[in-house]
């Protein structure tokens, strides 16, 4: 018997033992449910179908605070997944507890697998990267956000539904006439703090907080009451007092009012298509985000929002290989591709966009685009690579507070912004402290 | 005379007592030592590294405007949750007694809505209520009032109220009907040859002799205003606008699983213990007195 024969057969008998063995289970705890959860689903079941070795098994826990949540108790139990998702706000928390993850450059040398990192998007893949250039988390969904406007309620209003959309003076010209034709409802928003302060500040090239957003540092201070965060939102509130502007809620409430066609313009992730597309009775188009003439630099790119998947420590080297194989199968081009057009959240490679552009998608659905050219224009500055705040959720929830106070008018927008600066550096000092 | 049953020995009280004492201890007085302990803590939320921070997170939270401003909040809720869903169960409850015929109609009818969920509650009168796709907002808005809780605090506290009273009226309406009909006939009767009408006999009769139900209801209903409201405020308003409904239990879950601020989440229960344990202090020191047995 020669070496090559017994080898052979040593690497049969291990086959063969792996296969009557139970195959490795990877679990993946997420927060779609409805349409993007079944897509979540055929994904898992696309990998599991490809190879034999492992099961990533999908599990749906709530929306993103409470998936966090569930992984974070999971933790403290030692029950966690392999995999978590983590929407973009919680990141900070992620990255700061260094002994609760497995960082995603990690796995992946660990892996043996053949990854470069520099197949993603800078823009998606810096918000989850390090100052100096390790990738920790394996972005997934991410969506930035865009002008939906009504045609037919421009077009009743007199203007012209192809006229230009790119500034908010222009804009501001639009929200008058509407108003003027006795529209009742001209603007809305959703998640005005992501829109109308994060990603404000972005395309215009101005911090959010000090210490590059809080990339450099957990000392970092709220900047977000800069001039023209405060010209905005006193603009806002203005258009909402007279009318032009109406607030539905903090999370995406306007878009029912947009897709039931109530509502002539709405600034919503690009991640809003599948929605719009599928109720909308009207016909609709999709512009950039719009930005002030005025402000010089502008615009710059737009950020993120959405999720990313992050590797939780604790678990063998065989689940970790499994993880890698499913992360890099999830990266390919084909899976994220179909991801793009089915979801509306950018592709998250270089590839993904290319291919989808050579199926024909761009041309066939007019404006799916602008998303991907809207964030990859300019490259990032240390204002636009993104936000890495501590307790980042509860800021969010005091600015919603501080912004209803100018919708309602109880304040104006320097009064409101200030106070949100404030409010929102008390818990990042908490959150300084506690991760010291 | 008082009747006093005596054990001879140790034994046999201390085996009675046990499982009560047991359960106390461990759903309790283990889980509120826990949350004195962390209270002195900031840990980070994965349990990896914990500071000792003394007194710390006290005096963050007591030089908090925005929680100081949460016990006014509380206070109002609470007293009007109470006040509200008593008054109209007690209402009703009179209105039942004096029915004779469909009187089991009515009744099943008007105890329905305690099945309901606290967070199903919230989802309906959410829907019903919402700026603009809600029923309620659209004949509102017919009659020229626009309703807006998301930027309305007086709106956003009067739909949180009447969505935690509302499936809390049919508690307090079988409790009162049951107080009710308790009440002698004859008594009432007799006074009403005597001459006194429905007022007089409500208040010298009917009223006194109601006390020990009205009290029982009184502390039950503070507490469930307290506590079982969280359910109502997460769907309607989220403790929102301004944190307008912001309630002291609200606060502790929006910090401890939002933020995931524990040590001011644990402090912040350890707080409410004491509000709680002295309100009720308050009720049977104070009110007890005027309940009649």
């Amino acid at each position: 018997m020669t070496l090559k024969t017994l080898l052979g057969a040593a690497v049969s008998t291990l086959a063969l033992t792996t296969g009557a063995w139970a195959q490795t289970e990877i679990q993946w705890w997420h927060a779609h449910s409805g349409r993007l959860g079944e897509l979540v689903d055929e994904i898992a079941s696309g990998f599991n179908a490809s190879q034999g070795d492992y099961v990533v098994t999908p599990s749906h826990k709530g929306n993103y605070s409470e998936t966090l949540n569930a992984g974070i108790a999971a933790f403290r139990a030692g029950e966690q997944p392999q995999l978590l998702q983590v929407f973009e706000v919680g990141t900070a928390t992620m990255m700061a507890a260094g002994g609760a993850i497995k960082p995603v450059y990690e796995l992946m040398e660990a892996s043996g697998i053949d990854w470069d990192p520099d197949a993603y998007i800078g823009a998606v893949k810096g918000y989850y990267t390090t100052a100096d250039g390790r990738m920790l988390s394996m972005p997934f969904n991410s969506s930035t956000p865009v002008l939906w406007v009504n045609r037919d309620a421009l077009a009743a209003a007199g203007l012209d539904p192809d006229m230009d959309l790119s500034t908010w003076e222009q804009v501001e010209t639009a929200l008058d006439a509407l108003k003027a034709a006795g529209h009742a409802c001209p603007l809305t928003t959703a998640w005005q703090s992501w829109i109308h302060l994060e990603n404000l500040s972005a395309y215009h090239n101005v911090p959010f907080a000090t210490q590059e957003n809080g990339f450099a540092g957990l000392d970092t201070e709220l900047t977000l009451n800069g001039p023209v965060q405060v010209k905005h939102i006193q603009a806002m509130g203005d258009w909402a007092r007279d009318g032009k502007f109406i607030y539905n809620g903090r999370r995406n409430e306007g878009g029912a009012s947009f897709r039931a066609g109530e509502c002539a313009m709405f600034t919503e992730s690009s991640a809003g298509y599948a929605g719009i597309k599928s109720e909308a009775a009207f016909d609709f188009g999709v512009r950039p985000l719009p930005y002030w003439a005025e402000v010089a630099g502008a615009p710059q790119n737009t950020i993120i929002g959405g999720a990313s998947l992050w590797v939780m420590a604790g678990h063998d080297d065989a689940e970790y290989a499994g993880t890698a194989a499913f992360l890099n199968y999830l990266s390919s081009p084909e899976v994220q591709a179909k991801w793009h057009q089915d979801t509306g959240y950018l592709p998250i490679t270089k590839a993904a966009g290319e291919l989808t552009r050579e199926q024909g998608f761009y041309d066939a659905n007019p404006g799916t685009d602008i998303a991907v050219i809207q964030m990859t224009a300019n490259e990032p500055t240390a204002n636009s690579k993104g936000l890495r705040l501590g307790s980042f959720d509860q800021i969010r929830g005091i600015i919603d507070e501080e912004l209803e106070a100018v919708w309602a008018g109880d304040k104006d927008a320097q009064a409101a912004l200030d106070s949100a600066v404030e409010r929102g550096n008390q818990l990042l000092r908490r959150f300084e402290q506690a991760n010291q | 005379m008082e009747k006093r049953v005596t054990f001879k020995g140790w034994t046999l009280p201390l085996c009675l007592l046990l499982p009560q004492v047991a359960i106390t201890a461990v759903f309790f007085f283990y889980p509120a030592g826990q949350a004195v302990y962390q209270s002195l803590f900031i840990p980070d939320p994965f349990g990896l590294k914990s500071q000792f921070v003394g007194l710390g997170n006290f005096n963050y939270l007591l030089n908090d405007p925005y929680y100081r401003a949460s016990f006014a909040t509380t206070a109002v809720f609470s007293g009007l949750v109470t006040v509200v869903s008593m008054g109209i169960a007690l209402y009703l409850a009179i209105l039942a007694d004096r029915l004779i015929k469909g009187a089991g109609t009515y009744r099943t009818l008007l105890i329905w809505p305690y099945a309901v969920a606290p967070a199903v509650a919230g989802v309906l009168w959410m829907f019903m209520f919402n700026t603009r796709v809600g029923v309620v907002t659209w004949y509102l808005g017919l009659l020229g009032y626009d309703w807006n809780h998301v930027l309305n605090e007086g709106e956003a506290m009067g739909l949180v109220v009447a969505a935690s009273s509302w499936g809390r009226v049919s508690y307090n309406f079988l409790f009162f009907l049951a107080g009710l009909q308790a009440i002698p006939k004859s008594v009432i009767e007799a006074a009403a040859i005597d001459g006194a009408r429905f007022w007089t006999r409500f208040r010298t009769i009917v009223w006194p002799l109601l006390s020990p139900t009205t009290f029982f209801l009184l502390v039950v209903n503070v507490v469930y205003a307290f506590f079982e409201t969280f359910g109502v405020i997460h769907t309607i308003t989220s403790g929102g606008p301004q944190q307008a409904t912001t309630i002291l239990v609200y606060k502790v879950f929006s910090d401890g699983f939002v933020g995931q601020d524990l040590g001011s989440s644990a402090a912040q229960s350890v707080i409410l213990l004491v509000v709680v344990g002295l309100l009720t202090v308050i009720q049977f020191k104070f009110i007890e007195r005027r309940v009649h047995y």
